[in-house]
C-alpha cells in the first residue's frame, strides 16, 4: 500500500499543480468560502472567464475523447484535478451540470453536426447547460413525470412544469425528459430531448429556499416548441436516455462540505463549558470520535474508489456512500456545534459568532444536501438493492398505462 | 494511489477463506461454545503449520516475514469465521511484546515456538473492571517474583506463557514473561464461550522481565497496534454477519415476498453495509501505519478501532433482527457473531477509552 501518484499521474498532478499556481489563489487557512447568495452578473463572468482558461489549458474535459476537445485520460485524473483546485479559491458553480450530465448525454445520443455545433462553446464555458428532470409529481418517482411532448409537423410542443432546476435562469440550453405517451406504463413513454432555454413559452421562476437563499428554479413551459431533430434517442425511450445522464452522477466525489469535524474540534477548544474547553468534556469528546472515525473512514473510501479508478475500473453504485454520509454528518455536525455555542448559538452574525457563522449557515442549508441528487432514501435502496443485491421493491405502477396510475391529491 | 492489498496478499486472503470455510465451519465453533473443546487445537495446529501465526515474525525468528499487511488480511478472515483459537492472543499480543520490547535473546528464546504454535501465548494486562489505565496497574513484581491478580486474561486456560503487565521494583511499568504452569489459574464464565478468558491469581510467581520495555509507553504501543488487527478481525465479522443478514433476507418471505424487498429490511442493512466500508477503509489506513511504523500509527489504530468496532456492532446486532424470532435460538448462529462482536469490543478497553484516546490524539496533533 501507498498513496503515491503512478508516475504518469505525478506529471499530470504537477502540470495541474503549475498551472492552478499561475492562474488561481491559494485557499487561506480557516475562513471558508460560503457562497451564501445566488449567482450574481459578476460571479457568471468571473465563472465564463475561469471555464475558458481551464479549457485553454486542457484541463477541461480531462476524460473526454480528443474529437470534443478532451484528453482522453481515465477518470483518475479528473479526481486528480479536482483534488489539486480544492486548495485553490476558483469560481465554480456554473458548469458542473452542463459538462458533468448534459454534454455526456449529448455525445451519447446526439448528431454529428450537433456536437460539432454544442461542444465546444460548453466546453469553454461560453454556453451554460441545465437539467430539467424533477418536476412537482416527480422527485424520488422521476419517471412519474407529468410534462407533456406532443408532436406537431417536425416539431414537438411541450406544456407543463419542471422543478429544483439548478441554474436554469443562467443557462442557454438545456436538457429534458417528458411524456410522450400517457398510454402505456411509464417508463415506456418518455422522451428526451434539449432545447433552447430562451425558446418562447419558457417562464423560469427562481424557487426562496427555506435558506433564504435562490439556486433552484421552477421553470414552466407553455406551448414550447422544441424541433424533433433535437430529440436524443428514439420517441418512447426517454427512460434509457435519463440513466446515461445520472450514470454521469457517480464520478461526483467531492470533499465534505463544512463544518466538518476538524472545524468542530477547533470550536470545541475555543468554547468553554463549566470552566475548560469544550473538547474536555466527555459526551462532546465522544461526539468528535465518532465523527471523526467518520469523516476519516470516508476519505479513505475514496482512496480506494481513486485506487480502483487508477487500475481502470469504472465506478460503480457503491459511490452512493459519500453522499449519504456526508449528507447527515453535515446536518448533525452543524447542529451540535450550535448546541455547543449555547443561546448565542441562534445568533446569524458573521463576525459575532464563532466560526464566522458557518455552522448557522449550514444548518440552515444541509436539509437540501440530503434530497438533492438523490435523496438519502433512493440512496439507500440504490446500495441495498445494487452493491448487497436485494430484491426490488414491488411496483403498482409499474405494468398498468401510466395515465391509470394512482396518483393522490398532490 | 495504491490503497490496496496487492493481489499475493489477495490471493492469501482467498486461501485462508476457503481454507476457514472448509476447516472451521459452525460446527467447529460450537464445540467451543458448547463446552466441549475450550478451543479447537486441530484447527489451530493446520493454521501453525500453514505459518498464519508467525505472518508478521521476522523469518530469522521462525515466522514467515509475511510483513503486517500479510497479518492483517489473515486476522480478517480468522474474524469472518469466528474461529475458536488463539490467534490474536498469539500473533496479535504475545509475538507483538516480544518483538515491541523483548532483547535479543528474548526474541530467539520465545518466537519460533509461538510462530510454529508449539507455544500458546497470551497477554495479561486487566485488573478486574475499568479501561486500560497505569493508574489501574498494582501487580508487582519484587527479587523476579510477581505477585497481583490478572482478568480476565484471553486465552490464559489456553496459554503456556503469558506477557504481563506489572509494576517493578522501581514502580515503573513494564511488560513481564511468566511461565503459566506456575500460575493460579480458574476459568471464567464470558458472554462469549468460544474464547477462553481465565483469571490469574499471581503469586510470588516467577516472572522475566521484557527488558526493553519503557513504562506505559510500552503498553499503548502494544494496544495500539493489536487494536488495528483487531480492527481487520472485526471487518470479518461484521461482513460475515451482513452477508448472513443478506442471504436471509432473501430466502425468508413474509407477506408474500422476501423481507429483503422491504425498505425496512433494505435501509437497516445498508446503514450496516456503510458502517462496514467506513471500518474497512479506516482499518486499510492502519494496515498501512503498521507496515510503515509510521507516525500517524496511534491516530490511525484508534480511529480503527472506534469504527470497526461501531460495524461489528450494528451488524452483528442487526443480523438477529433481520432474522427475527429465530435468530434468537441457540440453534442459528447469529448469536456466535453477537458474542464475538462484544468480546472483541472489550478486548484492549471498550469504546470509550478509544474514543477518549482518539480526540487526546487529535489533541495533541493540532497542538503541534
Amino acid at each position: 500500500m501507498d498513496f503515491n501518484d503512478s508516475p504518469e499521474e505525478a506529471a499530470f498532478r504537477a502540470q495541474v499543480r503549475a498551472f492552478l499556481n499561475d492562474n488561481a489563489e491559494r485557499k487561506g487557512e480557516g475562513r471558508p468560502t460560503l457562497r451564501l447568495g445566488g449567482m450574481t452578473a459578476e460571479d457568471v463572468t468571473r465563472c465564463k472567464a475561469w471555464q475558458a482558461k481551464k479549457s485553454d489549458a486542457g484541463f477541461a474535459g480531462i476524460t473526454w475523447q480528443k474529437q470534443f476537445g478532451g484528453r482522453e485520460l481515465s477518470p483518475i485524473f479528473q479526481v486528480i484535478y479536482n483534488q489539486e483546485e480544492e486548495d485553490f479559491t476558483v469560481p465554480r458553480g456554473l458548469f458542473e451540470i452542463g459538462l458533468g450530465m448534459c454534454i455526456p448525454t449529448m455525445m451519447a445520443y446526439a448528431k454529428p453536426d450537433q456536437l460539432d455545433r454544442y461542444v465546444q462553446p460548453a466546453l469553454r464555458g461560453e454556453e451554460v447547460w441545465c437539467q430539467l428532470f424533477s418536476e412537482p409529481a416527480g422527485g424520488s418517482d422521476l419517471a412519474a413525470l407529468r410534462t407533456r411532448a406532443e408532436r406537431d409537423g417536425d416539431d414537438w410542443i411541450i406544456n407543463g412544469q419542471k422543478i429544483w432546476t439548478s441554474g436554469a435562469h443562467l443557462s442557454d440550453f438545456g436538457i429534458i425528459v417528458v411524456r410522450t405517451d400517457p398510454n402505456v406504463p411509464k417508463h415506456e413513454g418518455l422522451t428526451f430531448f434539449f432545447l433552447d432555454m430562451k425558446s418562447p413559452g419558457i417562464d423560469i421562476r427562481p424557487i426562496h429556499q427555506m435558506s433564504g437563499t435562490r439556486h433552484f428554479n421552477e421553470v414552466f413551459f407553455t406551448d414550447v416548441r422544441v424541433p424533433d431533430a433535437q430529440r436524443l434517442g428514439q420517441v418512447g425511450q426517454g427512460w434509457r436516455v435519463s440513466l446515461t445522464t445520472l450514470m454521469n452522477e457517480r464520478l461526483a466525489v467531492g470533499d465534505p462540505a463544512r463544518p466538518d469535524v476538524d472545524d468542530l474540534v477547533a470550536l470545541s477548544r475555543s468554547l468553554i463549558i463549566d470552566g475548560q474547553p469544550a473538547i474536555r468534556n466527555g459526551a462532546v469528546r465522544e461526539r468528535i470520535a465518532e465523527w471523526y472515525a467518520r469523516s476519516q473512514g470516508l476519505k479513505f473510501t475514496k482512496f480506494r474508489t481513486m485506487t480502483a479508478l487508477s487500475k481502470g475500473e469504472t465506478p460503480g453504485p457503491e459511490n452512493s456512500i459519500h453522499k449519504l454520509v456526508n449528507a447527515s454528518k453535515l446536518q448533525d455536525i452543524a447542529s451540535y456545534g450550535m448546541d455547543l455555542m449555547g443561546e448565542a448559538g441562534m445568533v446569524i452574525d458573521d463576525d459575532l459568532v464563532e466560526a464566522w457563522g458557518m455552522f448557522q449557515s449550514a444548518l440552515l442549508s444541509s436539509p437540501s444536501a440530503r434530497i438533492a441528487g438523490g435523496s438519502d432514501e433512493i440512496l439507500k435502496n440504490i446500495i441495498a438493492e445494487r452493491v448487497l443485491g436485494l430484491p426490488a421493491d414491488i411496483r403498482v405502477d409499474k405494468n398498468r398505462p401510466f395515465n391509470t396510475v394512482p396518483t393522490g391529491n398532490r | 494511489m495504491n490503497f490496496d492489498f496487492s493481489d499475493d496478499l489477495k490471493q492469501l486472503r482467498d486461501q485462508a477463506r476457503r481454507f476457514l470455510t472448509e476447516q472451521c465451519p459452525p460446527a467447529v465453533v460450537r464445540r467451543s461454545l458448547d463446552g466441549e473443546e475450550t478451543y479447537a487445537a486441530a484447527l489451530w495446529r493446520e493454521i501453525a503449520n500453514m505459518g498464519w501465526i508467525g505472518a508478521a515474525i521476522p523469518e530469522q525468528y521462525g515466522g514467515a516475514g509475511l510483513g503486517y499487511e500479510g497479518l492483517c488480511v489473515l486476522a480478517e478472515e480468522i474474524g469472518r469465521a469466528v474461529a475458536p483459537v488463539p490467534f490474536a492472543s498469539c500473533a496479535y499480543l504475545a509475538a507483538e511484546a516480544i518483538l515491541l520490547a523483548g532483547s535479543e535473546a528474548q526474541k530467539r528464546q520465545y518466537l519460533p515456538g509461538l510462530a510454529d504454535g508449539s507455544v500458546i501465548g497470551c497477554f495479561a494486562l486487566a485488573e478486574g473492571n475499568g479501561n486500560p489505565s497505569p493508574d489501574a496497574l498494582r501487580a508487582r513484581v519484587t527479587g523476579g517474583k510477581l505477585t497481583g491478580t490478572k482478568w480476565p486474561v484471553a486465552d490464559g486456560g489456553i496459554a503456556d506463557i503469558a506477557i504481563v503487565a506489572a509494576r517493578d521494583e522501581a514502580n515503573e511499568i513494564a511488560l513481564f514473561v511468566v511461565e503459566t504452569k506456575s500460575v493460579a489459574r480458574t476459568t471464567l464464565r464470558t458472554v462469549d464461550p468460544t474464547r477462553d478468558q481465565a483469571k490469574f491469581d499471581l503469586d510470588d510467581t516467577p516472572a522475566v522481565k521484557l527488558s526493553g520495555s519503557t513504562g506505559w509507553a510500552t503498553v499503548q504501543r502494544l494496544l495500539d497496534r493489536a487494536a488495528i488487527l483487531f480492527a481487520f478481525e472485526q471487518v470479518g465479522g461484521a461482513e460475515a454477519s451482513l452477508h448472513m443478514a443478506r442471504d436471509y433476507a432473501m430466502e425468508r418471505f413474509a407477506f408474500g415476498r422476501p423481507i429483503g424487498s422491504f425498505q425496512a429490511i433494505k435501509h437497516k442493512l445498508t446503514d450496516v453495509y456503510v458502517a462496514l466500508e467506513l471500518a474497512r477503509s479506516n482499518a486499510y489506513y492502519g494496515a498501512w501505519a503498521l507496515t510503515a511504523d509510521a507516525a500517524e500509527l496511534p491516530l490511525a489504530a484508534a480511529t480503527a478501532r472506534v469504527s470497526a468496532t461501531e460495524a461489528f456492532h450494528i451488524a452483528a446486532k442487526e443480523n438477529i433482527q433481520t432474522h427475527g424470532g429465530v435468530g434468537f435460538t441457540w440453534a442459528f448462529d447469529c448469536h456466535l457473531y453477537y458474542r464475538r462482536s462484544k468480546q472483541l469490543a472489550l478486548r484492549l478497553g471498550g469504546a470509550p477509552f478509544w474514543k477518549n484516546r482518539l480526540v487526546d490524539l487529535l489533541e495533541t496533533r493540532n497542538a503541534a
